[in-house]
């Protein structure tokens, strides 16, 4: 909208202004200002793609440079696609992001929800909530698996205040299942925050003429919610899905540093593994392989989806 | 809103959400809390159950976060000179002496030189891209949107691998520049979408009346265009800045000694035993600091930066 407005300003232009100016034409400028952008997207992001679909068609290993590369088709591909082991990743990661986006939409929209009541003190807390997610991942990941000690953690302490079951009965990041879940709600502390701001956000641009509209029409606050406030925040709450989901679907840092994929494979993410693959057994091919497969399928499942949240937008 | 509006909330509405959210708040804040308090804790009192709310702090982990420690047989005590200064103190009472400097202030440098190295970077070459995307037409502009998020679609290992090959080949792998350069390219397309929206609401009409005064559009463009983008473009260096601080995976594949930043570091804090928890909690808090003050600063931009640009209010 406002970019077609700048447009039409450009094109109103008076002629004379732009002959006027001088030293370098515009479009020496705009070529000199975007050139150096271009080149260092095209190094880092555009080049190291192409080389990573070639080596996928490859055999090639990373530590062992001297050895003959051969060229192998797509069985790398057929191979990944075949394994049982990489199903179980896939569904390693679906429960992951399926139920981490669950309990951030819940709590973030409570959260929102509650916040935009604006009660005395809603900036100061609003920001201290956010707080969790700018920290490194890194950090809080490495610092929860003290936390989740079996003994002496704050966790189990908590637990077993709360609901009498022993501390020492249970271990969140060892056997028993429950690393799976260990994991959702570190990722839930830390990025809920995320969603709330958005859905904040949604909820503020609703102007109240509407609401006052169904007040007068005598419509229930149930009824507002559901036929106001949820669609009109629908949008947003779809933008803050699709970032997470894609920061999820490639979730490293946090759960690496948490569980290392353990115990045994329970939380081995699909990028967990291809980590392994990369940089542990050193296929770098098959590798390649894998983060092909693994991007086209973030890839293809955004697409699908802003194209989903564009439709709901225009509605 | 004006406070007769119906649909202002009552306030015993305004009472329970402000407990409800005030209680959420308490509970979030909690590990937060905990990584700071367990930084001045003795490592006894650190593992210790039932976990230690109240305790008398010490400032060990500080000094062991800082420092490399040997032990000394009592006997051997005596003939030492006396300690020199507090940290030293500290150290003797737990039996050991300081033998050097750890490698966390290192690490906690690099982290500093490549996140405002790729900040400075990203930010140079980020407001001259912005502005010719805000200004002249620029083919596929519209989709650069979609590009920007793509890029960030690639799992960060998928990237590693050639990166890791490239670098190897130029002679980058862990170097300062080589994690720079790294940084900027993955910050840059957030920079420019960003600055481009900063840069669009400044109204053309000021470099146009600049323009008919006789300035170049060079002169136009750093006399009157960049000082009234300077909020928009200290708010995004400090979202490429926040990235590359708090980057993990990169790092950790990427280098080893000379450039490695603190994230993969601060993991590998042991002491006798396992993880030095209280050192470890050290050195978290004085690396997560700047990050809660950053976060304090940016509260009005937060959103713009962690949506790219799609939510602006």
């Amino acid at each position: 909208m406002s970019e077609s407005a700048i447009d039409r300003v450009a094109e109103a232009t008076p002629v004379q202004i732009s002959r006027r100016v001088r030293g370098l034409g515009d479009r020496t400028i705009a070529w000199i200002f975007v050139a150096p952008t271009i080149f260092l997207l095209l190094a880092i992001n555009i080049f190291p793609l192409i080389w990573t679909i070639r080596l996928s068609f490859t055999n090639y290993a990373a530590n062992r440079p001297g050895r003959e590369v051969e060229w192998v088709g797509l069985r790398n591909y057929e191979r990944i696609l075949t394994d049982a082991d990489t199903w179980a990743n896939m569904q390693t990661t679906a429960h992951f992001l399926v139920w981490t986006l669950f309990f951030q939409v819940l709590i973030g929209f409570t959260l929102a929800w509650l916040i935009n009541r604006k009660f005395r003190g809603n900036d100061l807390v609003t920001t201290l909530i956010v707080l969790p997610m700018m920290l490194s991942p890194a950090v809080v990941g490495n610092f929860w698996t003290f936390l989740y000690q079996p003994q002496i953690g704050l966790i189990n302490y908590l637990v077993e205040f709360v609901t009498g079951i022993p501390a020492s009965s249970f271990s969140m990041l060892g056997p028993g299942g429950w690393a799976r879940w260990a994991i959702v709600i570190v990722d839930t502390w830390m990025w809920t925050p995320f969603v709330m701001l958005i859905c904040l956000a949604g909820l503020r641009s609703i102007p109240d003429y509407i609401y006052e509209a169904a007040e007068i029409d005598r419509a229930s606050k149930w009824r507002q919610f559901w036929t106001i406030t949820i669609p009109m925040v629908l949008p947003f709450l779809m933008l803050a899905v699709l970032f997470r989901g894609i920061e999820n679907f490639k979730m490293f840092d946090l759960v690496v540093l948490l569980t290392g994929g353990g115990p045994g494979d329970e939380t081995l993410l699909a990028s967990i593994d291809l980590k392994r693959e990369a940089f542990e057994k050193w296929r770098t091919g098959f590798s390649s392989a894998y983060a092909i497969i693994l991007f086209v399928t973030v890839f293809g499942l955004a697409s699908i989806y802003v194209k989903a949240l564009n439709k709901v937008k225009e509605r | 809103m004006s406070s007769y509006s119906i649909t202002e909330p009552s306030s015993a509405q305004k009472w329970i959400a402000g407990l409800l959210v005030g209680a959420y708040t308490l509970v979030t804040l909690i590990p937060l809390a905990w990584i700071i308090a367990t930084g001045f804790k003795t490592p006894a009192d650190a593992i210790a159950y039932p976990p230690k709310v109240i305790f008398s702090p010490t400032v060990e982990g500080y000094v062991n976060v800082f420092t490399t420690r040997t032990r000394i047989p009592a006997d051997q005590m005596d003939s030492l000179p006396p300690p020199a200064n507090f940290a030293e103190e500290i150290v003797r009472d737990q039996g050991m002496m300081i033998t050097g400097p750890s490698r966390y202030g290192a690490r906690f440098l690099n982290s500093v030189i490549i996140g405002f190295g790729s900040t400075f970077l990203s930010i140079f070459l980020g407001t001259l891209a912005a502005y010719a995307f805000s200004r002249f037409r620029v083919p596929l502009k519209d989709d650069l949107m979609f590009f920007i998020l793509s890029t960030r679609m690639m799992p960060p290992i998928a990237v590693a691998i050639p990166i890791f090959l490239m670098f190897r080949q130029l002679g980058l792998s862990d170097t300062h520049l080589g994690m720079i350069l790294l940084y900027t390219g993955v910050n840059i397309s957030l920079a420019v979408w960003l600055l481009k929206g900063f840069i669009d609401e400044i109204p053309r009409e000021y470099e146009e009346a600049a323009l008919i005064d006789g300035y170049t559009r060079f002169q136009a463009f750093y006399k009157v265009v960049l000082p009234q983008a300077a909020t928009g473009i200290a708010s995004t260096a400090i979202f490429c800045l926040i990235f590359a601080w708090n980057e993990y995976a990169f790092a950790v594949l990427l280098t080893s000694g000379t450039a490695q930043t603190a994230p993969p570091f601060i993991p590998t804090i042991i002491g006798v035993g396992g993880q030095d928890w209280p050192a470890v909690a050290a050195g978290a808090t004085l690396f997560l600091i700047p990050v809660m003050v950053f976060t304090v600063l940016l509260r009005k931009h937060l959103l713009r930066g962690i949506t790219f640009g799609a939510v602006r209010k």
